[in-house]
């Protein structure tokens, strides 16, 4: 292209080209344009739509499939279940209903880190600052209290449902398993959240909760064989969780980054690992699959009934 | 793939014979391979652009193995050992209280708030109370109309002496280390303490764990 130019008619060369390019754009704005209006008509065959959705959304059981396997999200879930097995009266919706709760507290605990600081001079004053001040502030932390409760009580709820259904049982151990490490950090993400505002109530029961620690085996220095191994106040597990040998700052930021960022994260890959296990494990356990009375001479839906 | 010489005529000879080729053609392509590949590099006059030797190297394998683990497993190490400080910024654990002649008989618990102890002066002993709770570690409280210290977490009771007498703890209150100083006024260190642990001898009679004649 550049040779083109070089030559005596440099100019020349020139005025073709942009004479070409005119002449392309009446052709190709036109089309463009048309190309614009019909995509306004009927978005989903524009580029930008298939390039996110994928997929056509014609009720066949393919396209309700992809729906569910094509989404990064409800990929996880199974993406067909038995009517049975989500019944309410059988699931009580307790592990979605954690989950939900688990969602709102990661939002309301988002927006009160704005205006709390984890140190001993402020922690105090930002919890009544948040309480009497902040706009939406008392609403936002009594979700968070409240969730919390809730989201410990539901754990409790689901394990038990799961346990009167039989659902720990094979092919679903591992998912049991998971679940109860998910019980440990939600119990820990309950604990180090209650040091948290800095009062009364939460500085002596992470007293207790940590002095706990202090008769845990191997690694406690007044657990069994813990003094054995050389462990001192200064030196054991209880010592690592607190940052020192008493309840002061280094407890209350450790207690603040554990909550905020580590165990969330942990909790979260765990979920993760837990709802797709759900759907691996041959999806939500139920009991055996029944038709409707209505149903029973009607043709079964999908590919039995198209090959009868 | 066709059954070769099965005696039955090939359902179609004309497609089957192609499909042997010479071991010339199978260096040749339709177009150009693609930058990077082993065609490519074969192509060009290359050999294999692969390792020559295919075999499973097995003491490179354990050398990558062992660096893996070895790597990890220090970080895991540092990890832990990253949350145990070096440098503390608490309280001093040693401290002077007054002159002995300040202290009546009795519980005294105007440092209770600043050194978390209590100064005990009984007929014939002064000595120091570490005021944390032998069950879980809270502050019990001074009650001198009944003359006991209440534990306000678990409902643990002592008597005015730091032994225990109703609820969760196992034992007495700790005791701490005491001593005069040249100047006269009582040294205090929480950080040695006297135990009387259940079913095992009181060393609330040792040496440094009271003052006498003071």
């Amino acid at each position: 292209m550049a040779d083109e130019n070089n030559g005596k008619n440099g100019k020349v060369g020139l005025v073709d080209r942009v004479k070409d390019d005119i002449q392309a754009m009446k052709v190709d704005i036109p089309a463009k344009a048309k190309e614009q209006i019909e995509g306004l008509k009927d978005p989903t065959k524009t580029q930008v739509y298939t390039s996110i959705f994928r997929h056509k959304h014609d009720d066949t059981p393919r396209n309700r499939a992809l729906g569910v396997l094509s989404n990064v999200f409800l990929h996880l879930h199974p993406a067909k279940i038995n009517r049975d097995a989500v019944r309410y009266s059988f699931t009580w919706g307790m592990g979605g209903i954690t989950f939900f709760l688990f969602n709102i507290l990661t939002y309301t605990g988002v927006l009160l880190m704005f205006y709390y600081h984890p140190s001993k001079v402020q922690a105090f004053r930002d919890v009544l600052y948040l309480e009497h001040d902040v706009p939406f502030g008392k609403i936002l932390r009594n979700m968070h209290r409240w969730a919390a409760h809730l989201m410990v009580i539901g754990v409790w709820l689901h394990m038990f449902r799961v346990f009167l259904t039989g659902s720990y049982k094979k092919p679903r151990e591992f998912n049991w398993n998971i679940g109860v490490l998910l019980l440990v950090f939600t119990l820990l993400l309950s604990f180090t959240g209650y040091l948290l505002p800095d009062d009364q109530l939460g500085f002596w029961a992470v007293t207790v909760g940590t002095n706990m620690a202090r008769a845990t085996p191997l690694l406690g220095h007044e657990g069994p064989f813990g003094s054995m191994l050389g462990m001192t106040p200064y030196n054991d597990v209880r010592f690592g969780l607190l940052g020192g040998s008493i309840v002061d700052a280094n407890a209350l930021l450790r207690s603040y980054i554990w909550h905020c960022i580590g165990i969330p994260i942990v909790a979260s890959i765990l979920m993760i690992v837990h709802f797709w296990r759900v759907r691996k494990d041959g999806g939500i356990s139920g009991p055996a699959p029944v038709m409707l009375e209505a149903e029973a001479d009607k043709p079964r839906r999908g590919p039995k009934a198209a090959g009868e | 793939m066709a059954e070769p010489e099965s005696g039955k005529p090939s359902p179609n000879p004309e497609a089957a014979k192609p499909a042997a080729p010479s071991a010339a053609d199978a260096t040749k392509y339709v177009g150009t391979p693609a930058v990077g590949t082993s065609k490519a590099a074969a192509a060009a006059g290359l050999s294999s652009p692969g390792p020559s030797n295919t075999e499973i190297d097995q003491r490179r394998r354990r050398l990558v193995w062992v660096a893996v683990t070895a790597f990890l497993t220090a970080w895991f190490l540092a990890f832990f050992r990253f949350f145990l400080p070096r440098t503390l910024f608490e309280p001093n654990t040693v401290f002077k209280i007054g002159y002995p002649s300040e202290f009546a008989l009795g519980v005294d618990t105007k440092f209770q708030q600043k050194f978390r102890i209590w100064v005990d002066r009984t007929p014939d002993r002064v000595f120091v109370i570490y005021a944390r709770c032998t069950h879980l570690g809270c502050t019990p409280d001074w009650k001198p109309s009944e003359n006991k210290f209440k534990c306000p977490c678990h409902g643990s009771g002592y008597d005015s002496e730091g032994i225990n007498f109703e609820g969760p703890a196992p034992r007495p209150m700790d005791r701490a280390h005491v001593e005069l100083a040249p100047d006269g006024q009582i040294i205090v260190d929480t950080s040695r303490l006297y135990q009387w642990p259940k079913g095992q001898p009181s060393k609330f009679n040792d040496p440094g764990a009271f003052l006498t004649g003071v």
